[in-house]
């Protein structure tokens, strides 16, 4: 059964700004599934939709079996959402907070008390829980901010981007904690992050999202081992981008070739083999090497073949169309 | 049920913020006392205007002071605003949260931190000379016309607030709106003393409505008809601001 299922989702913004090009995704209950993209993909519409905070132009979701447009209040009742920016209050304490977020979901009384003095221990707050938010770290707050979402024990949760900003060590935590959820609480998650790994670690299936579609979907491994070999990256003493391709284009072997600056990326049925001969056609143009290395195919290389374009490029053009 | 837990809960957050800081309600006082002494004492020599019937001028100015203090809920929406700049508003909107809920909690502090300011207005006139001649029930009608004129007022400023979402404009809108408003009206004057073309204008004028029944309640003879009459006025224009406050919460949904 599938806990969230979307189809042909479009959504444009004034201006004619396309942030949903026909985005389609179904997620099993109980597992964790991952949107991967740059920043301006169309992630975090998909979850504005997908949490009943903005309509879709056309298309059609349902979470939790409601649908998203028709059904919101009772979407609304099975989701948490831990957002991109922090939800907390930060003029009222960590228990005030999760007092009222569990009122709005009917936890009320005793169950109340017991609910949040419980999920203030999980989350570390127990001794600073009547300290006012704004007086808690980065990492306190954080989790505050997990705990609202968590508070009422949601059928499905959304987590947007939910690691950004955080030290590494708040990362992994914070990771270490959504992998406990889903396997407990028998969670649903949908996760966006524009991290690879993030999605590589946590996700059991994923999706590339690419100028608001998904370009593709699977598994991390499916998604990697569509790249058969490994990726061999060279890297020159000076950026020569004409020369460096035409040297390198004749060679038996390679595919996937791209240049950026002094990069240059190819794909190699065996990568150990492919480097000497790769060396030897740079040498004979003129081009001299600096490094180079051999990798087994990472989600960024999957990102490269499907979105047309390296995930860092994707970044820096989706920041330049929003300047 | 459901209604009213989720209003009473969101008071409950814009009450003890207020508590937090009781310096602010010291501090929005300034202004109103201000107004009432040294407005007040400025214009004494208004009672001697021929035509002036309203006893001593300070004993005339309180009702319209306290009137004016309703105004200051018109910044109320600002506190959606912030809301909206951190994710406080989009957690409150996936949140099963009766809509209402966010306006009229905000409201219900709004009023409740604006009865507290009218008391103490209400006290210092008296200290200083003014009689309320219908006592508690002449001051209690004062001070809900005030409360109902607030209401209207912050309900209007969390619908622009949310619709707008900038701080600028509703300080532009706020600061456009309330002056014209305060002098458009009978707040400062008496009404057989107005200009023709502001005694016009001033029936349009929700202040002037509660500046007429707030000061009919404090005065001598008190016309009972006359404050009905202008308090339902203003019910029926906080119904209006408080439909427009929810549907600029459903609106901004709409547009996110």
């Amino acid at each position: 059964m599938n806990a969230i299922e979307a189809s042909n989702l479009r959504k444009t913004y004034k201006g004619d700004v396309t942030a949903l090009d026909g985005l389609s995704l179904a997620v099993e209950a109980g597992t964790i599934f991952g949107l991967l993209g740059p920043n301006g993909a169309g992630k975090s519409t998909t979850v504005k939709i997908l949490t009943t905070l903005s309509r879709p132009d056309s298309g059609e979701a349902r979470v939790a079996g409601f649908d998203v447009v028709r059904d919101a209040s009772r979407v609304r009742r099975s989701i948490g959402v831990i957002g991109q920016k922090p939800g907390l209050d930060p003029e009222a304490t960590g228990r005030e907070n999760l007092e009222m977020q569990a009122e709005i979901y009917g936890i009320v009384g005793a169950a109340r008390r017991e609910r949040v003095e419980q999920i203030l221990d999980q989350i570390g707050l127990a001794r600073a829980g009547d300290r006012l938010a704004k007086t808690y770290s980065g990492g306190m707050q954080r989790r505050l901010d997990v705990a609202l979402g968590l508070v009422h024990r949601p059928k499905v949760l959304f987590l947007d981007e939910p690691t950004t900003g955080l030290d590494p060590e708040a990362r992994a935590e914070l990771w270490h904690e959504i992998e406990r959820l889903a396997r407990e609480e028998e969670m649903t998650i949908l996760l966006t992050t524009h991290y690879l790994e993030e999605a590589d670690r946590l996700a059991a299936r994923l999706a590339i999202v690419d100028r608001g579609r998904v370009v593709a979907e699977g598994t991390p491994e499916q998604l990697k081992s569509e790249l058969r070999g490994d990726t061999v990256q060279v890297e020159l003493v000076e950026s020569s981008n004409g020369n460096a391709l035409a040297a390198l284009q004749s060679l038996p072997g390679l595919s996937g070739l791209s240049v950026d600056g002094r990069l240059l990326r190819a794909r190699a049925e065996n990568g150990a083999a492919a480097v000497p001969a790769v060396l030897a056609a740079l040498e004979q143009s003129g081009l001299q090497v600096a490094s180079a290395t051999i990798a087994r195919p990472s989600l960024d290389d999957v990102y490269l073949r499907h979105a047309g374009r390296s995930f860092e490029q994707a970044e820096t053009d989706n920041r330049e169309e929003a300047l | 049920m459901i209604p009213l837990r989720h209003t009473w809960q969101v008071a409950l957050r814009h009450i003890r913020a207020l508590l937090r800081q009781p310096a602010w309600v010291g501090i929005s006082l300034t202004q109103p006392v201000i107004w009432l002494l040294l407005f007040g004492a400025l214009f004494k020599r208004t009672a001697d205007i021929p035509g002036f019937t309203g006893g001593s001028y300070i004993e005339f100015l309180t009702p319209g002071v306290v009137v004016m203090l309703a105004l200051s809920s018109a910044w109320v929406g600002m506190g959606f605003i912030e809301d909206i700049n951190r994710g406080t508003m989009d957690r409150l909107l996936v949140s099963p949260i009766w809509r209402g809920a966010l306006n009229l909690g905000s409201v219900a502090q709004s009023v409740l931190s604006l009865v507290i300011q009218s008391l103490i207005v209400i006290g210092l006139a008296l200290a200083v000379g003014a009689r309320f001649q219908n006592g508690i029930a002449g001051v209690a009608a004062l001070v809900a016309v005030a409360a109902l004129l607030g209401a209207v007022f912050a309900s209007l400023s969390n619908g622009v607030a949310v619709l707008t979402r900038q701080r600028e404009t509703l300080i532009g809108i706020v600061t456009m709106v309330t002056l014209p408003l305060t002098f458009l009206s009978t707040a400062l004057m008496q009404q057989s003393l107005l200009p023709g073309w502001i005694r016009w204008a001033a029936k349009f004028n929700p202040v002037n409505w509660a500046a007429e029944a707030g000061r009919s309640a404090a005065a001598a003879n008190a016309d009972w008809g006359l404050i009905a009459s202008r308090t339902g006025f203003l019910a029926l224009l906080l119904l209006a601001s408080a439909a427009f406050a929810t549907r600029a919460f459903n609106a901004y949904q709409r547009s996110a």
